[in-house]
């Protein structure tokens, strides 16, 4: 995977196959009922799961099955700039990509009328939030006790210059510009079939690089579900 | 892998293969394959196999105990907040005494708790009774909230430990399968003390020789184990459901479901 270009040699020493340092932790907010906090690096992302429970205003409501409602968010002190809190276009966005990765695995066909509320707060961001967003996601989903097919896991994979990378940080997904630039794609992969829950791009790739870049994503999320289901067998029994 | 060893499960890993198998609670079947639905201890008792929670929301089964609060009264019953997905029905007819349906507020009133039973769950709702020994409205005493998946704990095997808090307090404990707990004695400060045990259970729930715990507990609250006479009142609830959370209990409930 070494590269042509003039991206030779990450930022931060890693292979360019290699993730951040993980870790994951089940249960960190009592009165919910299902959370948990991922972080790769310096990307930090907690989630809280709260419902199934009756969705008002009753509009919304669908007879058929629950909903599932994401709320993403930055928190204002998350990078260096001041982010002013409360919902933006990106935050919106995010929101959206994340439930619909998320949708394709929970099962609230039980719970008509219902909404399972999922929030998710990035306390410290250094690229690739979504991605720590969706895992952490997945993780509080599952503490919540919701009826899910399987686990979702994501990883941001992309391109420096002419060189394929995984799991990019803030120099590589923004602060890099010279040559080809960087072109980052969140991907999202289920945990059992290995379909693909969430894909997004941004940048320029050729056809080819992309295909690699996904079958990198493929191998790195093995790794992040590794880490989730750690968290979720020690969540010792009963905590809640 | 041992098929009756018992162990935490996520969702999407396969608890067993083989097409003999049948997916119970908390599974599904794919292909040839039974996975696990959600977070929980995967059991394999014969060819069922099923998952049971271990962290998360109640989920009203038949059979369970619930306490609740009436939140809406319609022209034929009660509906009841137990802190479920819906609320729970209360029908007058399963109400043990006449109730003139102009007249439903007289008997239970909005924000008033009462024990029911969970009679029927279905998709839309929970219909609730009260016409059994041990169901009606709450009168004094406190509730106070715990986790749902603490319970089988504050119950214990057969309901050794309510047993136990009740003979060392003289308060007399109802637990609801949805993680309230009704506390009422004849002085607050018995039913503090009997709060306090509780407590002290749902922090310590998941260590080793938890009964010898907590009668040390009680006994440095300077109560005596057992010491107090049991005295039923003279009330609508007479006295708590017990134990009803034993293995075979949840078993035969899910039974009469299919």
């Amino acid at each position: 995977m070494a590269g042509k270009g003039v991206y030779t040699k990450r930022n931060d020493g890693r292979k360019f196959d290699e993730v951040r340092e993980m870790s994951a932790k089940v249960g960190i907010v009592d009165s919910a009922d299902g959370s948990a906090s991922f972080n790769t690096g310096h990307t930090k992302a907690i989630a809280v799961v709260r419902g199934p429970r009756t969705l008002h205003p009753q509009h919304m409501q669908n007879p058929r099955k629950g909903i599932l409602r994401v709320n993403y968010g930055m928190m204002p002190f998350s990078v260096t700039d001041r982010i002013r809190p409360g919902p933006n276009r990106r935050s919106e966005e995010i929101s959206k990509v994340t439930e619909w990765a998320l949708n394709s695995v929970v099962d609230l066909s039980e719970f008509p009328n219902t909404v399972v509320d999922v929030f998710i707060q990035i306390p410290q961001a250094d690229a690739g939030t979504r991605v720590a967003g969706i895992n952490a996601a997945a993780i509080a989903l599952a503490h919540a006790g919701i009826p899910m097919k399987e686990m979702v896991s994501a990883i941001g994979v992309g391109k420096i210059d002419k060189t394929l990378v995984v799991d990019l940080d803030k120099y590589e997904d923004s602060d890099f510009h010279d040559a080809e630039g960087s072109t980052d794609i969140p991907v999202a992969i289920t945990s059992r079939t290995k379909n693909i829950s969430l894909l997004q791009l941004d940048g320029k790739i050729s056809v080819s690089e992309f295909k690699d870049c996904v079958k990198n994503a493929k191998v790195a999320c093995e790794e992040i579900l590794k880490v989730q289901m750690e968290a979720l067998k020690n969540v010792n029994g009963e905590s809640n | 892998m041992n098929k009756d060893e018992r162990q935490i499960v996520v969702p999407g890993e396969t608890i067993v293969s083989g097409n003999e198998f049948l997916p119970g609670e908390g599974v599904y079947r794919d292909g040839n394959e039974v996975v696990s639905e959600r977070l929980g201890i995967s059991n394999v008792s014969d060819k069922h196999v099923r998952v049971i929670p271990i962290s998360g929301a109640y989920y009203p089964r038949r059979g369970n105990t619930i306490i609740g609060t009436i939140v809406d009264i319609t022209f034929n019953g009660w509906l009841i907040d137990f802190g479920g997905a819906q609320n729970a029905f209360l029908p007058v007819a399963e109400v043990p005494r006449y109730i003139n349906r102009n007249e439903l507020r007289e008997y239970l009133d909005f924000g008033e708790s009462v024990v029911v039973k969970v009679w029927d769950v279905k998709s839309r709702g929970v219909d609730a009774s009260m016409k059994m020994r041990g169901f009606g409205k709450i009168e004094g005493g406190m509730i106070m909230n715990v986790s749902p998946n603490k319970v089988p704990r504050i119950i214990g095997k057969e309901g050794s430990m309510v047993k136990m808090i009740k003979g060392a307090t003289g308060c007399n404990i109802t637990v609801g399968q949805n993680g309230k707990v009704w506390i009422s004695g004849d002085s607050i400060d018995k039913e503090i003390a009997t709060r306090q045990i509780v407590e002290f259970i749902v922090e310590n729930s998941t260590i080793h020789g938890l009964t010898e715990k907590v009668e040390t507990y009680i006994k440095g609250l300077g109560l005596k184990m057992g010491s107090v006479e049991i005295v039923e009142e003279d009330t609508d609830v007479e006295s708590a459901p017990e134990g009803v959370p034993s293995e075979e209990g949840k078993d035969k409930n899910e039974g009469d479901k299919k």
